[in-house]
């Protein structure tokens, strides 16, 4: 005898299967394309939204998170998106090759494209996927994604994004500026994706910017895949400064061939709950990453940053330093773990988190993980979590510096170890503004 | 200039000044002397404002105002500069601008103009050279990496700076070589003037050989136990505090 097993379906999920049954007739590609569709929402159908009791997801309650499934965002009105971008200002003031995503819409009105330098290629994801695009083979690249319920939701519902190629060989001067700007008064979905393949021995420093409308409860759901060859040097900056209302999820996923070097910074102050996941894969000998966070969080803001690296292959080096600053009510959460495979001898990994927490009421949630299958390997992790320190406050204070500016000096410093990692000087100096201007809001 | 009236301090229950009485002049260098646990540090501590001592009874006041009414970056505005005993070091904020921040603050607490970059940068500068420290040490964290003579030197440097009228040097001598210690005393001479005051507290007379002082007041379980000229340094040197350890117990 069986009885068949009717899960208890929660009112967003039950909303998600209904929204994919309509879209998935009038989403972009077929074939292949539709088929993998139809794999990943499978995935959530089965599962559903993850919850506290799925392991991965402890922290970071998505079923609670998601009450509602927020309808896919129609391209806004031209008058709408111009508007929102010309209220876009992170990074404004960087010099760079910008490619617009309204509401998770490629515009190439709104980009720079015209001018891209020599070698590299940009294709619209909605056209990509319609036609089949050769990139398209590569996504998903990175195994220990796989399973992921934000990167399964993202592939069943991606609609527009970007594919870039940056050929062999080829230094990019310019940053590539990818500016998602989200704009509405009702709550919508977004689920856009980019697919950036460097080619061996090129360069490119990759800039990442999400902001958006607040006091309203949408959903935004980005995957960035790179797919960096031998002997690459690529660096990644993002910045979440999404609306106040928003569930901001993100995935980077990146591949590295050998002799590759590799370093992205992700800094987080905006939406009311984020999630950004980070799993990197060696795939050659020889390579160095860096990896860094920045979060400073307020009010009742839930942030979370989990990450997994993994050490494929032999003689790799990873450096991981997250940095976050709690106040009020909020919630910081990093989940960070190392693999290193059985193969994967003289691997140099190293990470650390740290968390300050300005408020009685915050909370941090550290989860740093090792896992090493080799033996030969210098690994090392650390996690802390405490007060500004009142010592160094009253060194401050006694040199004539009022609490308050004490305190903010102490967490611009704090902070400043992980945004100095960025080596463009620009968009440092943008993001200490940001940091500065955090700061600032909250002493007011 | 300073008149301290019958201050009584605890700390987590524990008394340890006990009605202590002292009046240091405009232009005076005052030295206070003592056995360890005799309630020194925490006499410059509370002078500078440190949150974790419970006040009981007494006063403070300089030059007319009781800084025991004032917040610590009040009294700092307010011409008080404590020269730590152990500096601290502060990752990521650099030194240079760590001093702007806090030479502009004074100056806006007390209503002045904020310095301009080439005015901060001349006077840095000069204060610098006179001190040895090099553009090296100016560029790193403030006191990251420094030597304990580094450290001691950066202290003297912002007490040049920032112009205090009271200064209070916390054992500036502890772990300085003899190198170092003229260094640094060069440098508190050159800042003594007749509208400041010092208030040099140590444990070994040494460096009173370097920073003559007008006065020495020697301290135990609390209070000043006696006070007198520079030639008390030297009869201490020579006997030891152990009669006042006595009297103490």
């Amino acid at each position: 005898m069986s009885a068949e097993v009717t899960p208890i379906r929660t009112a967003a999920e039950t909303a998600l299967i209904e929204r994919f049954k309509a879209a998935k007739g009038e989403l972009p590609g077929d074939g292949e394309v539709a088929k993998r569709r139809e794999e990943a929402f499978a995935r959530i159908e089965a599962a559903g939204l993850p919850h506290r009791r799925v392991e991965e997801w402890k922290y970071t309650d998505l079923r609670g998170l998601m009450r509602e499934a927020a309808p896919l965002a129609p391209l806004p009105s031209a008058a709408e998106a111009a508007g929102a971008i010309a209220a876009a200002e992170a990074f404004a003031a960087v010099d760079a090759v910008r490619l617009t995503f309204v509401n998770g819409h490629f515009l190439p009105g709104a980009s720079s494209t015209g001018g891209l330098p020599a070698g590299v290629e940009i294709v619209p994801l909605a056209e990509a996927l319609a036609s089949g695009h050769a990139l398209l083979r590569e996504m998903g690249r990175v195994a220990v994604g796989k399973d992921n319920a934000a990167l399964a939701l993202n592939a069943a519902f991606m609609a527009d994004g970007a594919v870039i190629r940056v050929a062999d060989g080829v230094p990019v001067a310019q940053p590539l500026h990818l500016r998602f700007v989200n704009t509405g008064a009702a709550p919508f979905a977004t689920s856009p994706r980019v697919l950036v393949a460097v080619g061996e021995g090129a360069s490119v420093t990759l800039l990442e910017t999400h902001e958006g409308t607040a006091g309203v409860a949408y959903q935004t759901n980005t995957v960035v895949e790179i797919f960096a060859g031998a002997g690459t040097n690529v660096s990644h900056v993002r910045l979440n400064a999404e609306g106040d209302g928003a569930l901001a999820l993100s995935t980077l996923a990146v591949s590295l061939g050998a002799e590759a070097l590799f370093n992205t910074l992700g800094v987080v102050t905006g939406s009311a709950a984020a999630r950004h996941q980070l799993f990197l894969a060696f795939e050659g000998e020889g390579s160095k990453v860096s990896i860094g966070g920045a979060t400073m969080i307020g009010g009742r803001q839930h942030a979370d940053t989990t990450l997994v690296v993994d050490h494929a292959v032999p003689g790799c080096e990873s450096r991981e330093l997250f940095k976050t600053v709690v106040d009020g009510e909020a919630t910081g959460v990093f989940q960070g773990k190392i693999i290193v495979r059985p193969d994967a001898q003289k691997t140099d990994g190293r990470m650390m988190s740290a968390a300050l927490l300005l408020s009685e009421t915050g909370t941090m949630n550290n989860k740093p993980e090792l896992e090493i299958f080799a033996d030969d390997v210098q690994c090392a992790h650390g996690a802390t979590c405490g007060a500004l320190d009142e010592d160094l406050l009253f060194y401050l204070m006694a040199r004539g510096l009022p609490r308050g500016e004490a305190e903010a000096l102490l967490v611009q410093a704090f902070l400043g170890e992980a945004i100095e990692l960025v080596a463009h000087e620009g968009v440092r100096e943008a993001l200490l503004g940001r940091t500065a201007a955090w700061l600032a809001a909250r002493a007011a | 200039m300073l008149q301290i009236n019958n201050l009584v301090v605890e700390i987590d229950g524990k008394r340890i000044l006990n009605g202590l009485d002292l009046s240091v002049k405009a232009g005076e260098v005052a030295a206070i002397m003592g056995p360890n646990g005799s309630g020194k540090s925490t006499l410059s501590y509370v002078i500078a404002g440190k949150e974790d001592y419970e006040v009981l009874d007494g006063e403070i006041v300089l030059d007319g105002q009781n800084l025991l009414e004032m917040d610590p970056h009040e009294r700092a505005a307010h011409g008080v500069f404590l020269a730590f005993q152990y500096p601290l070091e502060i990752p990521g904020v650099a030194t240079m601008t760590f001093l702007k921040s806090v030479m502009n603050a004074q100056r806006k607490a007390r209503g002045e103009e904020e310095l301009t970059t080439p005015d901060f940068m001349r006077r840095v500068k000069k204060a610098a050279e006179r001190l040895h420290i090099d553009q090296e040490m100016l560029k790193r964290a403030l006191n990251v990496g420094f030597s304990g003579g580094e450290k001691k030197r950066m202290e003297i440097l912002q007490m040049a700076l920032l112009e205090p009228r009271f200064c209070i040097l916390d054992e500036t001598d502890s772990g300085l070589d003899i190198d170092a210690l003229r260094v640094v005393a060069e440098g508190v001479n050159a800042l003594r003037d007749p509208k400041r005051a010092f208030l040099v507290i140590t444990h070994y007379q040494r460096l009173l050989n370097h920073i003559v002082p007008d006065s020495v007041h020697v301290m135990a379980n609390g209070r000043i136990v006696r006070s007198g000229g520079k030639e008390l340094a030297l009869e201490l040197e020579a006997s030891g505090y152990a009669e006042y350890k006595e009297e103490a117990a």
